[in-house]
């Protein structure tokens, strides 16, 4: 095909900028410098990772064929991605068959406008919320309150962070962020009628949680979830969760509107079995989750008697145009990647400044919503990892994370053109690529003897690499290199000792 | 064998004991241990921090130097570098490469070991008759543990080190928070990793923190520096080509 096809845009669009949580307003090393100095989000961060951590190795364990399920449900999403358009529309046929109605949104606007409509239809300003990532990720909540409806997230901890005016870090623990006491402060000050006396074990918090949502799921009328997966044959639709508010929503109103990422889309029913063992496994370190509500459609005289399904694009066709960065899009949301991140574990979520934060956040964000121009807190992402690889290893559907990471590099820095870091790797190129140029190169390294003085060691360097000095010493360089010391009768001399040290102990 | 030393670029410039030390240890166990002086370095940096066509050159010059059929096998003291070798220099042959350095590139990267996989895999050994009287705790770097895979085999070989108190490393298999580049585009996060890392080695009382990477060194080192701490870096092959007439001060 041409790149030019009667007008319309060679290359699928982005997320829109200003729609959605796709993009933060700092840049990573900003952002991750205001939450690295607050401890107690540290150490609340570390001790819940920890924790899911040491959980999900036991539980993964356990299973003898683990890598096998790993490797299929590699498969089985590499294969989706390779037929989304086909599988999309066997989906979408199958669920208006049973009576659902599906609507398509190109990117966070549309979504967004598709679901205020059907909800002003329904004539309800209030609407209950299962707990979802792409209603996040196109701010569903933030734009239905601008149009009058108010939406009441039922997910224990995406309530903690609702009511905290505050944002989830999280993908599948929101509040990570909160402990026990923060979240006390917080339901005594926003939820109506709570006991003043109110303790802070979690039984009490639930026990407060409980009673203020027991009232909305019996009274009102529209529920909006995400879903976990959709079965294309059948047009099935799963949510999977463990306190059971979300199959509250799913059961109890009249209208049930889902929004799904495209992506999420599984061939058959039977593929369901690689992944309901992986992700409650990955995710929470369980063997299974308490909570699995599939649908189909609608039931006559049983559960909601209406049913719209919305299938979000923003992005995701822009991702999977990208041969290599569409790996990205098997992610299955478990946050196992999040929680073996070592960088992670000392920013939080919230450096980010996305919904999907973390190792997957780091290369989703940028896919989804671009990241233009050396001013766009995106372009900072692929550059917030070390490339320790223990997001690769922990991935359920081995998503290659630094991998990437690293290719997501090598486009910003495509898009970057001349910079004075480019121009620095060129000649680094250039000096490295022959031993003759390279020799003389570390002729002028050995002149940091000089900087470094009698004390032997580099402790201020100038800027860019003050970052490095800010807390690290460097010693000073050798006198010789090893290739000189090679050369010399000290290192002839002390190769013979070896060989004959070696004979001798033979 | 015949076997060449990839001294590294860090290696042959900052960090000279480490691969001396691999030269010795070889040599010692009977190989022919060779140091083509055409080498220069991997080219890691360069596709980590997004510039894969600048790698190209480096990758061909490594092909080049190590392609010499004479050679039986390339061993680096270094995990991220053979990590590089292993699992990069494909990716940039193919996109920049001829067809010609491809082959180059597959034919050098099945002959290159890390220090600690020649060791136990290629020369089945365990113990180095090396001799160490000090206590030694022991980072596993994440390349080595987690691009080749080397398990415990370093471990393995400590183990063997005579009058060697090996203490084990709390969360040893975290990242220490160097990362190349990462260490100065995110410097704050970076510090905060080997704050950590560096409480952990103080609490095993160790008097050197060893590993199989000299840059991961650098780093964890360059961190204790600036605390002042006792304990010092000591690079894993150091430690094996310790003998008792050559006892490492
Ligand atoms: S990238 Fe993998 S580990 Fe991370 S959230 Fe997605 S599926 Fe889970």
């Amino acid at each position: 095909m041409s790149a030019v096809t009667l007008g319309l845009p060679s290359f699928p669009p982005r997320s829109p900028e200003g729609a959605g949580f796709l993009r933060g307003t700092e840049k990573f090393p900003v952002a991750a410098h205001h939450e690295l100095a607050n401890a107690q989000l540290r150490r609340n961060i570390g001790k819940a990772t920890h924790t899911i951590r040491a959980k999900r190795l036991h539980v993964t364990g356990e299973l003898p064929d683990w890598e096998e399920l790993r490797d299929a449900g590699s498969a089985i999403k590499t294969d989706v991605m390779a037929r989304l358009p086909e599988l999309l529309e066997k989906f979408e046929a199958a669920v208006i068959a049973r009576g659902g109605h599906v609507h398509w949104a190109a990117d966070a606007n549309e979504a967004n406008a598709i679901v205020t409509e059907l909800v002003k239809a329904t004539g309800s300003d209030e609407v209950i919320k299962v707990k979802s990532m792409a209603t996040q990720e196109i701010g569903l909540n933030e734009h239905l309150e601008t149009q009058g409806i108010l939406a009441y997230e039922t997910d224990l901890a995406e309530l903690i962070v609702q009511l905290g005016h505050d944002k989830p870090s999280h993908i599948l623990v929101p509040a990570i962020h909160r402990n026990r006491s923060e979240i006390r402060e917080i339901f005594l000050r926003e939820m109506p009628d709570v006991d003043p006396n109110l303790g802070d074990n979690p039984a009490d918090l639930a026990g407060a949680a409980r009673k203020f949502l027991r009232h909305k799921f019996m009274t009102t009328p529209v529920a909006i979830s995400g879903a976990n997966f959709g079965i294309a044959d059948t047009g099935t639709l799963t949510v999977v969760e463990s306190e059971g508010n979300g199959r509250m929503c799913l059961t109890l109103p009249k209208t049930l509107i889902t929004v799904m990422g495209i992506e999420k889309i599984l061939p058959t029913y039977q593929d369901l079995e690689v992944f309901l063992q992986l992700l409650p496994r990955s995710s929470t370190g369980e063997r299974m989750n308490p909570y699995t509500s599939m649908w189909t459609g609608v039931t006559p005289g049983d559960g909601p008697q209406e049913f719209h399904l919305v299938l979000l694009d923003n992005g995701r066709t822009a991702a999977l145009a990208d041969k290599i960065g569409r790996e990205a899009l098997n992610c299955i949301r478990c946050s196992a990647c999040l929680n073996v991140c070592p960088v992670y574990e000392r920013t939080g979520g919230h450096a980010y400044g996305s919904t999907y934060p973390g190792p997957i956040g780091a290369v989703l964000t940028p896919q989804l919503a671009g990241m233009h121009g050396k001013d766009d807190p995106n372009s900072t992402l692929p550059f917030a990892s070390s490339l320790c690889g223990a997001c690769f290893d922990a991935c359920p559907v081995k998503i290659d994370i630094p991998s990437l990471l690293v290719e997501l590099r090598h486009q910003k820095v495509e898009q970057a053109g001349v910079t004075a870091e480019s121009v620095a790797m060129k000649a680094a190129s250039f000096a490295m690529s022959t031993s003759t140029r390279w020799t003389a190169a570390q002729k002028a390294a050995g002149l940091g003897r000089i900087v470094a003085g009698k004390k032997g060691k580099i402790s201020t360097l100038p800027p860019p690499l003050n970052g490095w000095t800010a807390a690290r010493d460097i010693p000073a360089p050798p006198k010789q290199t090893f290739r000189s010391w090679w050369d010399s009768d000290e290192g002839r001399a002390a190769l013979d000792e070896a060989r004959r040290e070696g004979k001798a102990g033979k | 064998m015949r076997v060449a030393l990839f001294a590294t670029c860090i290696g042959d410039t900052m960090f000279p004991d480490a691969a001396k030390a691999t030269a010795l240890l070889l040599t010692r166990l009977g190989h022919d241990v060779v140091f083509p002086p055409g080498q220069t370095c991997c080219g890691q940096m360069h596709v980590n921090t997004g510039y894969q066509p600048g790698a190209l050159p480096l990758v061909a010059n490594y092909a080049d130097t190590f392609g010499d059929t004479s050679i039986d096998a390339v061993v680096a003291p270094s995990g991220s570098c053979v990590g590089s070798v292993r699992h990069q220099h494909e990716v940039v042959a193919e996109r920049y490469g001829t067809a010609s350095l491809c082959g180059q590139v597959q034919t050098v990267k099945a002959k290159t070991y890390e220090l600690s996989e020649f060791l136990v895999d290629v020369l089945d050994v365990t113990d180095v008759g090396a001799y160490f009287p000090h206590r030694v705790t022991y980072h596993p770097t994440c390349h080595s543990l987690r691009m080749l895979r080397v398990g415990d085999k370093p471990l393995q070989l400590l183990r063997n080190v005579r009058d060697i108190d090996l203490v084990e490393l709390p969360e040893a298999d975290s990242c220490c928070g160097f990362g190349g580049t990462f260490a100065i585009k995110n410097a704050e996060t970076s510090t905060a990793m080997l704050a950590d890392k560096i409480r952990h080695v103080a609490d095993t009382g160790a008097e050197f923190c060893s590993a199989g990477d000299s840059s991961c060194l650098m780093h964890i080192g360059g961190g204790m520096s600036r605390l002042q701490m006792g304990a010092k870096t000591i690079h894993l092959a150091e430690i094996l080509a310790s003998v008792e007439s050559r006892v490492h001060a």
